[in-house]
């Protein structure tokens, strides 16, 4: 199963460490993480998701609340969450599949940020389910290079 | 007022009157400032010991246990004593020096990373780099440290933070604010009465005790409430002596290496308290098909041991006291007397006797005979090895008594430094250390810190030749075929004990056994015990 955790944390140096050390020692996997200042400069948020069995994605909670950094956690899942991820893909092109790639970013709702002679940059900003997606779908052409900055999440308004 | 004067003031706010350690450049600042203090302070003889020695002092006392080294190989060295201390939730405070700030992180001489490396055995870490910071961190330290789920927590201290001047110095009162740490103390009142209710309605309860009962002081509310209601105990290792070995309700240590008929009540319990017991392995072996069928109430002051290795029916978090405090309110009739007949029964018929040959010294007879020969306040450390398996199977704990071990960790070394610490936290209480020739020899330098700070202990060290429990698993587990286990004839123990002045005993066998332990407990004197035990016994099954 997959949990997302968002994570208040001080922002002090070296509390990022502390908290992959926890997943690390404990053998909790990280499947993404994001770090930034919330809108009060001494508190960061983590967005950490991870997956596990059910006593496993428990534990992860009440040892995050061990963490003497840590102020708040909430956690909640995917579908309860509006949840986006960036990317950004370096690709190579070429005359015959200019084209394609174009309508699959229109498709998809990316947009190419820079271009080159033979180079172009996509950006895209959806979900991690889409993201990944589009990656499957650039799979014909050659990417250079990929960052993402891994899920970002916030639990949905409230009615 | 330089920083490290703060920090010597900020100790006696907290009320330490001892702190174990080892010198060195970058704590010297701080040394020169405790020496100006009425603090007493004890020159171990390796960092790793003055961990020790201050869980032995905190685990006595029932408050924070202090200690202080300085950079690079001192922290470093530390290290294996903080790990112990957290394994077994043992309240401390390290202090380590650093390098000057400026210098951090470019690999001077005796710079290591410590609150790096003991992070994840550490309740909390400070690395202090404002000196106007110290009153407040000191002053968080010891709360979160003493707190909660006790365990120790580091305070690193670069060299020119301790010498700076601090302009204005004024500690903090009351409870620190931290907006990240509040522990949970009283129990939830709707948990409590469902436990109440379910404990009421139960044939065959049981109680299993462990170390948390003794860190929140339940000892007598515990005892309390069990004899209200007739509630059968079991303990762990680290709960040995919440109850006197002899007292009715007590029916032994569970685990592998517990008695045979307190894993038989464990087994057939229909609802089980858990208290301050964090069902470790060696405990509990397969969590959940013992406790299938069960009704298990886990209580503990940390929310992530509840569900960490089981499941249980109620989970219950805070204080251990305060909520048997809050239990010994209730009021029900108890219908189990068939169960505790029962289980008296079991603990009558199965009784372990062992014949070990003749031609050495019986090591479980031995305890009990050294049991009931010691005072009537006395302190038992035993370390790890067959000597702790053959003293927690056999150990008589009676009111007056308290057993320390290394639980968690099993760090072997671990009795000589925690006896000293007992004995300089008490120094009326009769200290007895139990160690193997193995766990002896990493810890024998501290006879000299001993004689020289006056903590006499009594020291027994079981000699077989042999690593004796690694020697046991590969005489079960690998045919035979002993590696790395032999440990030889030396030292010799006599010379040992002459060189370091102090008292010495040798028994080959059983023969005159109980004159020889009164003559080795005469006197507050520190004396050496060795015991020759047969290089082949066994503590588990024959």
């Amino acid at each position: 199963m997959k949990k997302i955790y968002s994570v208040l944390v001080e922002n002090r140096s070296g509390v990022l460490s502390k908290v992959a050390g926890l997943f690390a020692r404990r053998t909790f996997n990280i499947d993404s993480l994001a770090v930034g200042e919330t809108e009060d400069k001494n508190v960061s948020c983590m967005t950490i998701v991870s997956s596990g069995d059910d006593r496993t994605l428990e534990q992860i909670e009440k040892q995050l609340n061990k963490k003497l950094d840590v102020i708040k956690i909430k956690t909640f899942e995917e579908q309860e969450s509006v949840s986006r991820e960036l990317m950004l893909i370096k690709v190579k092109y070429n005359k015959s599949n200019r084209r394609e790639i174009m309508e699959t970013c229109q498709a998809m709702k990316a947009d190419i940020v820079d271009m080159g002679k033979y180079q172009m940059m996509i950006q895209i900003c959806d979900t991690p389910e889409r993201t990944e997606h589009f990656v499957k779908l650039l799979s014909g052409i050659s990417i250079l290079e990929l960052a993402r900055t891994g899920t970002l999440a916030l639990s949905k308004c409230e009615m | 007022m330089i920083g490290a004067d703060a920090i010597a003031k900020c100790l006696i706010h907290e009320g330490v009157d001892t702190i174990f350690g080892y010198s060195g450049v970058a704590i010297d600042p701080f040394w020169n400032s405790v020496g100006k203090e009425n603090i007493k302070t004890v020159l171990v003889r390796t960092e790793q010991n003055a961990g020790h020695a201050a869980s032995g002092y905190a685990r006595t006392l029932g408050k924070v246990g202090v200690c202080a080294v300085t950079s690079g190989p001192g922290a470093t060295n530390l290290l294996t004593g903080i790990a112990t201390a957290y394994a077994d939730s043992i309240p401390l405070v390290c202090i380590t020096g650093q390098v000057n700030t400026d210098q951090i992180g470019s690999d001077v001489f005796q710079e290591a990373d410590v609150t790096g490396a003991a992070e994840s055995f550490v309740k909390y870490s400070y690395l202090i780099r404002d000196v106007r910071d110290i009153p407040r961190i000191i002053h968080e330290a010891f709360y979160v440290a003493s707190t909660g789920r006790r365990g120790p927590v580091l305070i690193d201290i670069p060299c020119d933070i301790q010498l700076k001047k601090i302009p204005d110095f004024e500690y903090p009162e009351g409870e620190p604010k931290m907006r990240t740490y509040k522990p949970t103390i009283k129990g939830n009142a709707v948990q409590i009465k469902k436990v109440i209710k379910v404990l009421e309605n139960a044939k065959k309860p049981l109680i299993i005790a462990g170390g948390g009962v003794f860190l929140s002081g339940a000892k007598k509310e515990l005892r309390a409430f069990v004899e209200k209601h007739s509630i059968p105990v079991v303990s762990t290792m680290m709960g040995l002596g919440v109850l006197p070995s002899d007292h009715p309700l007590y029916y032994g240590m569970v685990g592998n290496n517990g008695n045979a008929y307190a894993n038989r009540a464990l087994r057939e319990c229909d609802t089980l308290l858990m208290v301050g017991a964090r069902v470790a392995d060696r405990a509990v072996a397969t969590p959940d098909m013992t406790f299938d069928g069960k009704i298990l109430i886990h209580m503990d002051v940390d929310p992530a041991e509840i569900g960490k290795n089981v499941g249980p029916t109620i989970p219950i978090v805070g204080d251990i006291r305060h909520i048997f405090e809050d239990f010994l309110e209730s009021d029900f009739g108890d219908r189990h007397d068939t169960w505790v007949n029962m289980l008296d029964l079991y603990r009558d018929s199965m009784k372990e006797e062992r014949h070990s040959s003749t031609e050495y010294v019986n090591p479980q007879n031995f305890v009990r005979k050294l049991c009931m020969a010691l005072n009537e306040k006395y302190i038992y450390v035993a370390d790890v090895g067959q000597n702790q398996l053959f003293s927690c199977r056999n150990v008589i704990m009676r009111d007056g008594g308290k057993f320390f071990t290394s639980g968690g960790m099993g760090t072997m070394g671990y009795s000589i430094p925690a006896a000293m610490g007992a004995k300089a936290a008490e120094p009326d209480t009769q200290v007895v250390a139990v160690c193997g020739d193995g766990s002896f020899q990493m810890s024998m330098m501290e006879l000299a810190t001993i004689n020289q700070y006056k903590f006499p202990v009594k020291i027994v060290v079981m000699r077989n030749r042999y690593l004796g429990l690694v020697r046991e698993h590969q005489h079960h587990d690998y045919n035979g075929e002993y590696n790395m286990v032999f440990i030889g004839d030396e030292p010799d123990l006599q010379k040992i004990a002459e060189a370091y002045n102090v008292g010495y005993f040798k028994a080959d066998n059983m023969k005159d056994i109980d004159e020889m332990i009164r003559e080795f407990l005469d006197g507050d004197t520190t004396s050496i015990m060795e015991i020759m035990i047969d290089p082949e016994e066994n503590v588990a099954g024959v």
